[in-house]
């Protein structure tokens, strides 16, 4: 049976316990707003691109001379994954089921005897693979000293990936993130983004369309800021994801202080009252004695 | 025919602008072009420079850092990678795109060295009309 002072010192602790959640929760709301905000302003521009890119590389496709981007190694047999999580932890789930997807398709591809190789950005998902998978890393993107996330940051990793990819390194690759639903509701998704899937043109008008200088040196500027635009608006909805897992995940932890609070406080006048009770029965017994 | 266009102009990072507009002047890559309603469909690449858009409040100019322009007969949506208001650009906004592209022509080899030191050119162009 704890003794008064340790209930008392318990309660306290839990105490401040809750503050800190409560104000990290506060905090990923307002986190979370602005990272919404920056994945909405970010979406004309990708919705646009898509339009373009499907009316160049429609065309473009079924040619034997089309870009290696477009087209593919040919080959699938090293596959590059690019696992996106947080650089900061306290976020519930979120780190855990994105490492998850990647795990999974880890092991199917090793199961079909291909070879894989990853790129993580942000720390939190290294930490988990590391254990497993620790000799795939090829690489590392650092994000945890960046306050907003630029373009510039996205184009970064795409071009050290267009050089591997350039270079041989690997015929296919993957990127691992979560797209933000809600606060409490957060998928994860593995896309592909090399060779670059044309998106869907059948709602097209298909009319002819003129290329300056020629549909040629379009596509090879196109098809990488095509990867960089992918990889910017994963790294867009992977935060606001983050902020919506944290927000939820120290809204529990907040709720869950303050069921521990009201247990232990009642423990603690219950022990009181024990003490209180103890002491009468001492003083009422003693009298009866003399 | 419509007389007006719809334009827009978005970057990755966020949407600049959207109104329907007259007549825009487009730096193209293989040189300037300017769109008017009507316009043929096409596509084209961006070089660095400014954009020129005459809509109903008067002419507005825009300075793009490379990018795409897809026009059709009534829109037309430039994508570009940066851009900004002219009124807004000072001459050392555009400085670290030149360092950028000294740096990119000093390395490239071959054709790539041209299509480089085109992209610089076409910057210090940019910064003296900016400046």
């Amino acid at each position: 049976m704890p003794s008064l002072k340790d209930l008392k010192m318990r309660i306290d602790s839990v105490k401040s316990t809750r503050k800190i959640t409560k104000a990290m929760q506060m905090v990923a709301a307002a986190k979370l707003r602005r990272a919404q905000d920056a994945a909405e302003a970010a979406r004309p521009y990708t919705e646009r691109f898509a339009a373009v890119l499907a009316k160049v590389a429609e065309t473009a496709k079924g040619s034997d001379d089309a870009p290696l981007l477009l087209r593919g190694t040919g080959s699938d047999q090293v596959h590059m994954l690019v696992v996106m999580t947080s650089e900061r932890g306290l976020c519930g789930g979120f780190n855990s089921s994105i490492v998850k997807t990647a795990r999974n398709k880890i092991d199917e591809l090793r199961a079909k005897g291909k070879t894989v190789k990853i790129l993580t950005v942000g720390k939190k998902g290294r930490e988990q693979l590391k254990r497993e998978y620790g000799d795939l890393f090829v690489d590392h993107v650092d994000l945890s000293e960046i306050k907003t996330l630029g373009f510039a940051n996205a184009k970064a990793i795409a071009v050290d990936l267009l050089s591997r990819f350039e270079a041989g390194e690997f015929d296919v690759a993957t990127l691992f993130y979560s797209t933000f639903e809600s606060v409490i509701s957060q998928i994860p998704q593995a896309q592909q983004i090399i060779p670059t899937p044309v998106p869907d043109t059948a709602g097209a008008d298909g009319g002819v369309v003129d290329f300056e200088p020629d549909q040629e040196e379009i596509l090879a500027e196109l098809l990488p800021t095509g990867v960089a635009t992918a990889i910017f608006s994963a790294l867009l909805e992977n935060a606001a994801s983050e902020q919506g897992a944290r927000m939820s995940a120290m809204d529990n932890a907040t709720r869950n202080a303050g069921d521990m609070i009201d247990g232990l406080t009642i423990q603690y006048n219950r022990s009181r009252q024990a003490v209180i009770t103890n002491e009468l029965i001492e003083i009422i017994s003693g009298a009866e004695a003399l | 025919m419509a007389d007006t266009m719809q334009f827009d102009l978005v970057s990755p990072e966020r949407k600049l602008a959207s109104y329907t507009a007259s007549q825009i002047e487009i730096p193209g890559a293989a040189g300037d072009l300017t769109a008017m309603p009507g316009h043929a469909r096409m596509i084209t690449t961006l070089r660095p420079g400014v954009l020129k858009v005459k809509g109903a409040e008067g002419e507005k100019d825009y300075v793009v850092t490379g990018g795409f322009a897809e026009i059709n007969d009534e829109s037309i949506s430039i994508l570009a990678e940066k851009a900004m208001p002219l009124a807004d650009t000072k001459a050392g906004d555009i400085e670290p795109f030149i360092e950028a592209a000294q740096a990119a022509a000093s390395e490239a080899q071959g054709a790539a060295r041209d299509i480089a030191e085109k992209q610089l050119a076409d910057f210090i162009a940019l910064r003296d009309m900016v400046g």
